[in-house]
């Protein structure tokens, strides 16, 4: 069996599962963020009266941090009085930042667990050895009343990554290019293994960049086995007994890529679909009206960091809003305590609360008609930001910083 | 649940994201009702006007990736959409119209065979189309016994209980 199947097969106690068969699994954390108050309508219709456990259910107000209206204050002020009336162990309210970077530091994920959140990025949690997925609403609700939820047992496509890039390309460049092979729906209803020498060598932060992605080719879970980095990163924070559990030698995938990406240029996803690659070579010279960096797939301390490089001492092209958020307070702290914070200022951005920001359209930086908008994030659909009117294009940090420079799409030197 | 469906073809492309279902702008709205006026804003935003009882939203590859928004299911439920016919589907938003009782019907090329405002009627257990428009017949996959009768039960709501 492969480690996902034996996630599986241990989460709904049977000794063998194979691609194909429906499980019931018992769930081992769950998530609801802020965009999802029907799952607590769905609760109270399917006659939930009581959580299955108050341990293992959080709320995070992410997408709609601090509330922007009156109708998403209501939704917080409701999912807040749940929290509290079920006693929830944990919970995330506006202060805290997004749910896939906010659970892994509160040491609430580990290799092994399944955790199902009403998040298509939950395939995150991937780089930590995790079974991650999204679900909606009903589905939640499902688990908030039995602690368990089925799964059709997915086939797995094996994604290889050999090689060294180019300078000052990143985990984000290399995603985007598999993307643009592999396609938006390359792997739906499956789930993706990411690995190789590139993958191994890989920190926390830009393991979990691949893993966040893995959904844009339409993967229901990521999965890399742990590498050392993300064992000292787990251990730091949770002293829960885990197991990392391993893929029998004689698994058969259901398909087997290999990418070597020696010497691979920064890259790009352009309007309006995240497979239509192309390199930041080629998008050169698109003038830009914004630049953001930010959200579950690039508003890490890393990410952040590589902004400064580029914009320390420098000044944001006048043409251009930047727009940064941190994706957790923790991240903040760190990029206030090494300085990037105020060098960015100084270089003209804009800092935001930790949140989801304008990654998702709902507010802290959205796009008018005709504009163009270079990202860190995860999507590029039309509207996605903003305006349907709009365009944007997904790079990595260090490209969306140096494109904030010059005014234009430019490939950092 | 109905076996045989009867409406007007609503015909879109590739890749339907759940932004374009329904955009995030609006994600605050909890009232069906609400939610239904923004219905496939994001690539046809005459829709919400135009489609009746039981018509027929036909796409291609993917329809639904991309969010995890139990939106977008619901805006087409509350549009009174009777089936939505497609290339493939997205992994939750297959889940998520399949939980709250709207059929989905996988079927290879369709996109390609049905023109905008064609009279197509499914016949759901047996993933048969007829073009009432041109006389073609496309066979598509058979909606299962197993999601068939979650979608009579009207959803897992009640069933759960």
């Amino acid at each position: 069996m492969h480690a996902i199947e034996k996630i599986l097969a241990k989460k709904a106690g049977v000794e063998r599962v194979r691609a194909g068969e429906i499980v019931n699994c018992s769930i081992d954390f769950v998530e609801i963020n802020d965009l999802y108050l029907q799952t607590i309508y769905s609760f109270w219709e399917m006659g939930g009266k009581k959580v299955y456990d108050k341990d293992k259910i959080a709320f995070v107000f992410d997408h709609y941090s601090p509330a922007p209206t009156i109708k998403t204050a209501q939704i917080h002020k409701e999912m807040r009085a749940f929290a509290k009336e079920q006693g929830l162990t944990h919970h995330f309210d506006i202060n805290k930042g997004v749910c896939h970077q906010v659970m892994p530091e509160a040491g609430l994920i580990y290799p092994g667990m399944i955790i199902v959140a009403t998040d298509s990025h939950t395939t995150t949690h991937g780089a930590f050895g995790a079974f991650g997925t999204g679900v909606g609403a009903t589905d939640m609700a499902s688990i908030l009343i039995r602690g368990k939820l089925w799964f059709r047992v997915p086939e797995i496509i094996k994604i290889e990554i050999n090689g060294i890039p180019s300078e000052n390309v990143y985990a984000k460049d290399v995603i985007l290019y598999i993307l643009g092979r592999v396609k938006a729906d390359g792997a739906v209803y499956k789930a993706i293994e990411f690995c190789g020498d590139y993958v191994e060598n890989l920190g926390v932060s830009e393991r979990m960049t691949i893993c966040n992605m893995a959904v844009e080719m339409g993967a229901k879970t990521a999965y890399m086995v742990p590498n050392q980095a993300v064992i000292d990163y787990i251990n730091a924070r949770t002293d829960k007994d885990y197991e990392i559990l391993e893929t029998d030698a004689d698994y058969i995938y259901d398909e087997h890529l290999v990418f070597n990406v020696d010497g691979l240029r920064p890259q790009l996803a352009a309007p309006h679909s995240v497979d239509n690659n192309i390199s930041v070579q080629e998008g050169f010279g698109v003038k830009i009206d914004q630049a953001y960096i930010g959200s579950c797939t690039g508003g890490r301390v890393e990410d952040i960091e590589a902004a400064w490089k580029v914009l320390k001492d420098k000044k944001v092209h006048p043409d251009v809003r930047l727009v940064i958020i941190p994706a957790s307070d923790e991240v903040q702290l760190s990029i206030i305590e090494k300085g990037y914070m105020r060098d960015l200022i100084n270089a003209g951005a804009t800092f935001n609360a930790p949140r989801c920001g304008p990654c998702l359209g709902t507010h802290a930086g959205l796009i008018a008609d005709d504009e163009v908008c270079i990202t860190s994030t995860n999507r590029n659909f039309p509207g996605r930001m903003g305006s349907n009117k709009a365009s944007i294009y997904l790079a990595s940090p260090m490209t969306v910083a140096t494109s904030a420079l010059y005014g234009y799409i430019t490939e950092p030197k | 649940m109905k076996n045989i469906i009867t409406g007007r073809a609503f015909v879109y492309g590739n890749n339907i994201d759940t932004d374009q279902i329904y955009p995030g702008r609006y994600l605050e709205l909890v009232d069906p009702n609400e939610i239904k006026a923004h219905c496939l804003e994001g690539v046809d935003e005459s829709f919400s006007k135009e489609v009746g009882f039981n018509d027929i939203v036909v796409a291609g590859t993917n329809f639904g990736c991309g969010s995890s928004r139990e939106h977008a299911a619901i805006a087409l439920i509350s549009s009174d959409v009777g089936v939505v016919l497609a290339d493939s589907f997205a992994r939750i938003f297959f889940r998520n119209a399949t939980n709250l009782a709207l059929p989905l019907m996988i079927c290879k090329g369709i996109s390609k065979k049905v023109n905008a405002g064609d009279i197509l009627e499914v016949h759901l257990k047996e993933g048969l189309i007829i073009n009432k428009t041109t006389g073609e017949e496309v066979k598509g996959e058979n909606i299962s016994d197993f999601i068939f009768n979650i979608l009579e039960q009207g959803g897992i709501k009640k069933l759960f209980k």
